[in-house]
Parts: C-alpha cells; sequence; structure tokens
C-alpha cells in the first residue's frame, strides 16, 4: 500500500444549539484533504457555502478517515471536479482505473497538475464514485477491459535494483530490448 | 526481431527493484499501462510498476484475478519454482546467493578447489601439446 498524500474523511457536524433552535440539522461531508486538521476547514469551507453557519457558531461532531474496503480489488473511477483555471470556473468529469480510491484522487490532482496546471488548492471534488465496466466513458480506461489483455513490455530500463549501486559510468552499452 | 514475453494475466515475473527484490511474482491483472496487480504464495496481493517487473518465460494458466487458493494450485501445476530453478536465469541467480553468503573458509576452499582444477586442466593441455609434437 502507497502512502497517500490525500485521505478521505468523513466530517460530521452542526450549528451550536441556540434557545431559538434547539436541534439544528446534522449535516454529514467526505472529502479529501491531507490530514484531519485541513479537512475540519474544508468542511467548514463548504458548509459556509451552503448554509448560513460558520466555524465560530458551529460545532464538528465527528471526524473519522475511511479507508478502502477492498484495496486489492481493480475498480473504475470516475471523478466529477469543478476547477479554477486562469480565465474561469469549470466542471470536469475525469475516469480513472486503480485499486484505492485514494489512489484515484491522488491520480487526479497529479494529472490535473500536469496537463491543466490547476494546483490542489484551485480544485473542489464534486463526487467520485466507482463506475461498472460497461459505463466508462474514456476510450483510456476502456482499452484495459480486456479479460485477455496482453502487450510487450517495449522498452527496458535497465537500472540497478538499489540506488547506492549507482555509477556514473558503464563499461558496455545497455541492452534495452527485452 | 518480435517480442516473445508479453505482459499477460499468469506471467511469471521477478521483482527488480524496491522492498520485494529478487521475489517471483505472478501478474494476476492489469490495472493501467504502467501498473500491475500482483500476487505471489507468500504475499498480500498488492500493485506494483512494470518498472520494477522482469518478466520471465513462464506463464502459468489462471482466470482473471484468482483466488489465493487457485493461484497456489494453479503454481503446483505449472510447477513454477521447479522450472524457475532448473532454468538458466534461476540457476545464475541461486549461484549469485550462494557467492554472497560464503564466509572465509569457504572462500579458502574455494580457492584450494580452483587451483585444483587449474592443475588438472593444465596437465590435459600439457598432454595433448605433446601429443601434437609428437
Amino acid at each position: 500500500m502507497a502512502i497517500f498524500r490525500f485521505h478521505q474523511y468523513q466530517v460530521v457536524g452542526r450549528a451550536l444549539p441556540t434557545a431559538a433552535e434547539e436541534h439544528p440539522k446534522i449535516y454529514r461531508m467526505k472529502l479529501w484533504a491531507t490530514n484531519e486538521v485541513r479537512a475540519k476547514s474544508k468542511f467548514w469551507y463548504f458548509l459556509r457555502k451552503l448554509k448560513k453557519v460558520k466555524k465560530s457558531n458551529g460545532q464538528v461532531l465527528a471526524i473519522n478517515e475511511i479507508f478502502e474496503r477492498k484495496p486489492t480489488k481493480i475498480k473504475n473511477y470516475g471523478i466529477w471536479l469543478r476547477y479554477q483555471s486562469r480565465t474561469g470556473y469549470h466542471n470536469m468529469y475525469k475516469e480513472y482505473r486503480d485499486t484505492t480510491l485514494n489512489g484515484a484522487v491522488e491520480q487526479m490532482y497529479n494529472e490535473m497538475a500536469s496537463r491543466h496546471r490547476v494546483r490542489c488548492h484551485c480544485i473542489q471534488i464534486i463526487k467520485t464514485a466507482t463506475i461498472p465496466s460497461k459505463l466508462c466513458k474514456r476510450e483510456s480506461t476502456k482499452q484495459f477491459h480486456d479479460s485477455k489483455i496482453k502487450f510487450p513490455l517495449v522498452f527496458k530500463k535497465v537500472r540497478p535494483p538499489t540506488r547506492k549501486l549507482k555509477t556514473t559510468f558503464k563499461a558496455s552499452r545497455p541492452n534495452l530490448f527485452k | 526481431m518480435p517480442f516473445k514475453r508479453y505482459v499477460e494475466i499468469g506471467r511469471v515475473a521477478l521483482v527488480n527493484y524496491g522492498k520485494e527484490y529478487g521475489r517471483l511474482v505472478v501478474i494476476v491483472d492489469v490495472i493501467d499501462q504502467n501498473r500491475a496487480l500482483v500476487d505471489a504464495p507468500d504475499m498480500v496481493r498488492g500493485q506494483m510498476n512494470f518498472k520494477r517487473l522482469s518478466l520471465t518465460d513462464i506463464k502459468i494458466d489462471i482466470p482473471r484475478v484468482p483466488k489465493k487458493k487457485t493461484l497456489i494450485s494453479a503454481m503446483e501445476a505449472a510447477d513454477v519454482k521447479n522450472k524457475w530453478e532448473n532454468s538458466s536465469w534461476g540457476r545464475k541467480l541461486i549461484v549469485q546467493k550462494r557467492r554472497a553468503s560464503l564466509n572465509d573458509f569457504d572462500r579458502f576452499k574455494v580457492m584450494l578447489a580452483k587451483i585444483k582444477r587449474g592443475g588438472a586442466i593444465r596437465q590435459e593441455l600439457a598432454k595433448l601439446k605433446k601429443e601434437k609434437a609428437a
């Protein structure tokens, strides 16, 4: 299991009870953040935009990290996101093949940064879902839906098994085939 | 010169980098262009980058994502362990490991054995040279 930069948290919170409202509505949100403190902060950011409540007049009731249920099963993840580019906000839908949702989300952040130069603080994840193979939209994920998949590894990179054995000069040219 | 070793479900590969260095694993599924789901009888199934794998000639017959028991029985049926240890690649790795684990007394014994072998070769060569000259 790799180290994930982004963890998935479930944050539950509500406004503080007042004399007018004894039992305010409780809201739950699933979001991605690098740690719990950031997760709580993100929770209030989104909740402020949806309801008339702020961190100063609200309370977080629970925050739990959500872990992958079946990390050995390969799944197709669809991620709906909203990002800010240099000229405005856009929505996007991206598909990834991965074993865990955290891994797919990390792939998404890396891809958005490389393909669109969008940094992680300009991305809001609207929704994520595991997509069954029939409903996948992108060719790049659909090409791996083959039970008899077979392809050669075309370029063999020759590298020493540990970084300690790395040398600047080699006696002979490497064999890159196979 | 077409390709002979393909990444496919059931291909046996050797891990050539990282924590699992030197282990024989079976490719159980392909995640995407760079990663595969690999499994071995004594490790938790996990994903691995193709850059860390060296494909071997051995391929076993398994369905797409087999249960651990199916995998182990398929590996027994195909006799992967013996095929690997009898192949020239496998034998070389075993010899390398043996040489790395010699202690000083073993190295002394190896030196004596090499001298003895060299002496025997030179004797035969001298005999052949004499026959040639005669």
